[in-house]
Formats: C-alpha cells, structure tokens, sequence
C-alpha cells in the first residue's frame, strides 16, 4: 500500500521506512514557530522551572504578530519579553512586528518539501501548502518542542479533495474553503485534508495557502499540497534554494484515503458565512440586505498582497459606502511596502478605506477594529465565532476580500461578481 | 463530593492532581478491581454543552491580557453566562461533537483546570484542545451518548478504563479509556512533571 505525503513526512522525521494511521510516533522536529501570544510568555517560565534551555536555537523560529504594535502596558511587556527571550537563548530567526508569522515563514524561503514543522499557533496548517507537515500546538506542547525537539503523534488518517475546473471571475480559494467548511464539515480532527485538482494546480501559492490555512477551520490536523513548479518558485522568491529532492515529496497513487471528494470550480459561487460558524455558509445571493458596520480586511488568511489586488480592483473608482468603514490591515510590511509601490494602497486609500498596521489585530480582538455590542462585520478572516472580534453580540460574516471590499462599497453584503463586469 | 479531587492542587507548575493518578503502571495492572482502576473515579455534577464549543468562548480574546484566574472566570460565558461562578470542583463537562475546536490557545484547556472540572466527556474534540486537556492532566474522554445526560447528572468517571455511570439514571457507559501512550504523561501528572522525570533519568538534551 502507497504512503501519502504526510505519511512520508512523519516516516522520515520518526525514523521508520513507512508509517499506517493509528500508529503512535515520535517525530523529530525540523522547525519550531513560536509567536508572542502563546510562545515566549508562556514557555519561559516553564522552562525556568525545568532550569534547561532551548534544544536548537537555530532550529527556532520568534515571531511577534499578535499583541503589535503594542497598544497598552501589558502588549508592551510581552513584546519585550519576547525581544528578552531570544536574546537570552540566541535565537537569531526573530521577526519583531514584521508581519504574521504563517506569512513570514512563507515570505522569507523557510518552508521546504518534506520538511517537519511544530507551530504554536493553529493556522501553523497554513504551511503545508509548501508540502511539509506543518501543525499547530498548545504552548504546553511547545514547550516540549523547544526543549526535547520531539513530539509524539498519532499518524492522522489523509481525506483527498480534489477541485478541478476554473472558477468564474471573482471567485477565489476563500470561497472554496468556505464550502468545504459547510460540506465537510469542522469535525475532522486528527485527520489531514490533501488538496490536488488542476483547480489547485493553477493557484499562485498565496492562495494555495488560504486552503491549507483553513484546514484549521475544518479541525484538521493540518493541509497538504503536493509540491511543484509553483512550489519552488516561491521557496526561490524567498531567498531559498529548493532542496534537490523537493519534488519528490509526493502522495503514492496507490496511496490510501480515507475519503475522497470531488468538486467542480466552474459552478462555484461566492460564499459568506454567517455567524457563528465557518460552516454556517451559503452562496451570497442567498444573503438578503444585510447592513454592514465594518468590513476588515485582515490576517494570516486575508490579507496578503493577492488579497489587496483584489481588494483594489473592486475599489478602483468607486467608494466606501457611507456609514460602514473599511479596514485593512496588510498581512506584512513586505506586503505594504509591494502594495505601496504597486499603487494598490493608493486606490484602496482613495476608496475611503483605513489602513491598519501589521498584525492579527482585530481577528483576534487584540489589535485596532474590535467590534460593538450588536454591530455587523464582514471579513476576509477566517473565523466568526461568537465574540472572536470583540462583543458577544456582534455579528461576524467571513467572504473573500473579493465580497468584503464589494460589501464595503455596497454598505451591505454584496455579490462581487457585479462589480467585476 | 466523594472521590472527586475536590482537595487537589491544581497550580499550573506543579506535580498536579497527585492523588488522582498511578505512581506506576504496575500498580495500575494489579488492581483488583475489574471494572475502575486505581485512578481515583471522579464523580461530579453534569454541566451540559451542546456541539462546536469553540475556544475563542472558553477564553476569549477580550481577556487575553488578563491572568488565567480572570480568565477562567469568562470560561463559556457567551453560551452560559453562569458556568464560571457556579462550577463546582469535580463537576464534570458533557459535549457534543468538536469541543475545544479553534484555536491553539492552551488558556482554553487551562480554564477548565482553573475552574477544578474533574473531567471532560464530549463526542468528539478539537485535535489540539484534546491535547492541551491531557497535558495540563484534565481527563478527556471520547463520549458518543452525550445525549444521554441531563445538566446536574450525578456522573462517576474513571479515566483509565472508560467507565462511566450516570448515579441519576443508573445507565452505566464503557468508552476508550486515555490511551496508553498519553498515560505516561498523566500519571506523571501533566507534561511539566513528565518533562522534569526525563530530564532527571535522561539528562537534558
């Protein structure tokens, strides 16, 4: 029987020849991510307490996204903290408020083929669209990490979902994860989602991240892309040769699956949310006049530079609805500073919208657009859970940048595609 | 509260929940019993939730910035504003299906350790709630008749072999105890007192 490539992955990193779901395994770890909200502040002490350092501190990437910039005294002690804890134990891969951490891994050529990767945050499945395993764990865990460089897992079983065909203009991966979240459902815990189809194929990496970001939502253990030419473009774009053997890290044909599922991109249409839920979604002409307060655009998910120009080519020549306000808060300052020279920001500023800094911000409810009692957002994030982006009464829509940017000019959720004409 | 760890330490840097577990597997196979081992039953009241408790409600952000102790105190407030206050030590959490899904926060997990829940049943859980639960050495258990429970349902519990019984209703359960692998963990009492008897026996690395 044929291995999938997360199976490889673990073998490999675990030491064995081949690995079978249900088996328990302890892998060796390739790369650790900690950020400022569950890394540094909450490890350190433990680690105190064990009176040990870190295993490899080359093997340790910092990255402070959620509490920046700091907008108060205790944001501001754990940005400090965090600049304390790499110094202390030499870590030398730290990004300090230079963008979201699953986007700087990509940005900067981190990510290989192959490789096995511990993340303390749960988009971390965000990575596996570089055909690595890459997983998200509590702080607890991670502190296991840092000081043995293993953890153990049990071999998740791989559900293969295929899209193939080309999607209509205005149509992107966000909407694809948002109908898989209503079909498969979020209860896929301790299971891998693998994507392929020539629909997959065609996407640039960003937006094959958006599908491996949002196995999260589908409570998967992580997302899976087979590598390609697109794959190792992007790894060179970041600064890094590929590895010789990328491309070898591939799913068998013979591979087993515990599913399969197959859909057609040709008949897809925009996709929003509703609250509570990611899977609570439907086609956005289901949706009737909804009024909107904010649209955000934002996160690991949302906001990356693909996400802009989509924004930018719904804006360009029109404007912010008058009563709902348009933030955007870029997912790195790499992406600001190629938005800002591209004239994206110009047009999206033109609009009427407010620019944010860097960082998770209010998808977490940390940063600046935190929600009132009983307001209504749209967003480009990718979680709508009660009280997520502030009061418990607000109500949180999720779309592609493509509907939130429609939404915002609209003043209420509005379908892209009659804009794009 | 009888047999539930109503007397237990639960602080986050310490060997927790001592009394509720095996020192040694050994001990733990010569039990006579053949139906609870030697991990103590938990027994406690059912508080019932329904399906995708998510952890942004367990803790939400609002209070990110907040100890665990303030946290803790908005565990499940926006889908039962009086859980926090009225828990009881020992009392027992009953799910539907992907409790704890969301996010990696291990303040989800801590909350309920905070609030001195004996331990959690649900259909099913989110991958990494699960293991923040049992790394912090708070019993979870896959449940499929959550159904079956009713909220104040006096439960007893035993982690190890999957025994559950409902004192109300007289329906006795057997589901997959922790697994053997994770029992290492929890009979060292969490991660932390694990870690700390590696690095004695092993050295760090």
């Amino acid at each position: 029987m044929g291995q999938t490539l997360i199976q490889k992955i673990i073998a490999r990193a675990s030491g064995k020849a081949t690995v079978q779901p249900g088996e328990i395994v302890t892998c060796q770890v390739d790369l650790a991510m900690l950020l400022d909200s569950g890394g540094p502040r909450r490890i350190w002490p433990r680690l105190k307490e064990l009176g040990v350092g870190v295993w490899d501190p080359d093997k340790i990437v910092v990255i402070s996204d959620h509490f920046v910039p700091a907008v108060d005294a205790e944001s501001a002690a754990i940005l400090q903290l965090t600049r304390e804890f790499v110094d202390e134990f030499g870590i030398q891969q730290f990004f300090d408020m230079e963008g979201i951490g699953h986007v700087i891994l990509a940005e900067h050529g981190m990510l290989q083929p192959g490789m096995f990767v511990c993340g303390g945050d749960s988009h971390s499945t965000n990575g596996g669209a570089f055909g690595c395993y890459m997983a998200g764990f509590g702080a607890i865990e991670m502190t296991g990490v840092v000081v043995t460089g293993e953890i153990w897992l049990q071999v998740p079983e791989t559900i293969r979902v295929n899209w193939n065909g080309k999607f209509q203009a205005g149509i992107v991966a966000k909407d694809v994860m948002l109908t898989l979240c209503r079909e498969l459902g979020m209860d896929n815990a301790f299971k891998v989602v693998e994507y392929g189809g020539d629909t997959v194929r065609r996407m640039s990496m960003q937006e094959r991240m958006v599908l491996t970001n949002m196995a999260a939502e589908l409570g998967a253990e992580t997302g899976s892309i087979e590598p390609d030419e697109t794959t190792l473009a992007a790894i060179r774009s970041g600064g890094t040769e590929p590895a010789a053997d990328a491309l070898d890290w591939n799913s068998d044909p013979d591979a087993a699956y515990t599913e399969t599922h197959e859909f057609k991109a040709d008949v897809l249409a925009p996709q929003v949310a509703a609250p509570h839920s990611p899977a609570n979604s439907a086609a956005v002409e289901e949706f009737g006049s909804v009024a909107v307060d904010q649209a955000y655009i934002g996160a690991c998910v949302g906001a990356k530079l693909s996400d802009l120009h989509m924004v930018a080519e719904i804006l360009d020549g029109r404007q912010v609805a008058r009563g709902t306000r348009l933030l955007v808060a870029p997912a790195s300052k790499q992406i600001m500073a190629k938005a800002a020279a591209d004239g994206t920001l110009a047009t999206i500023t033109a609009a009427g919208a407010i620019m944010l800094s860097t960082g998770c911000g209010a998808c977490a409810a940390l940063g600046a657009g935190i929600l009132a009692d009983k307001e209504v957002c749209i967003s480009s994030t990718n979680r709508n859970f009660k009280g997520r982006m502030g009061a418990n009464s607000a109500s949180i829509y999720l779309a592609s940048p493509y509907t939130v940017a429609a939404s915002a000019v609209a003043g209420q959720i509005a379908d892209p595609r009659e804009m794009l004409v | 509260m009888d047999g539930g760890p109503g007397g237990t330490r639960f602080d986050e840097h310490r060997d927790v929940r001592v009394d509720l577990v095996c020192r040694s597997p050994a001990k733990q196979r010569g039990n006579s019993s053949p139906e609870f081992s030697c991990m103590n039953v938990i027994t406690g009241k059912a508080w019932v939730f329904g399906d995708e408790i998510n952890t942004d409600v367990m803790a939400p952000g609002l209070y990110f910035k907040s100890s665990m102790e303030e946290m803790a105190r908005h565990c499940l407030e926006a889908v039962d504003p009086g859980f926090a206050a009225s828990v009881a030590p020992g009392d027992i959490v009953v799910a539907g299906h992907n409790f704890g899904v969301g996010s990696a926060r291990e303040q989800a997990a801590l909350a309920f350790r905070h609030l001195k829940v004996g331990a959690i049943l649900a259909e099913s859980f989110g991958r990494i709630f699960y293991r923040n639960a049992l790394n912090f050495g708070v019993p979870a258990l896959f449940f499929p008749q959550s159904a079956d429970i009713d909220p104040g349902d006096v439960l007893a519990v035993d982690p190890v072999t999957g025994s559950i019984e409902n004192r109300n209703s007289g329906q006795r359960y057997t589901v997959d105890g922790i697994p053997e692998h994770l029992m290492q963990i929890i009979q060292a009492g969490g991660l932390m007192p694990w870690l700390k008897h590696r690095l004695a026996t092993e050295g760090a690395p």
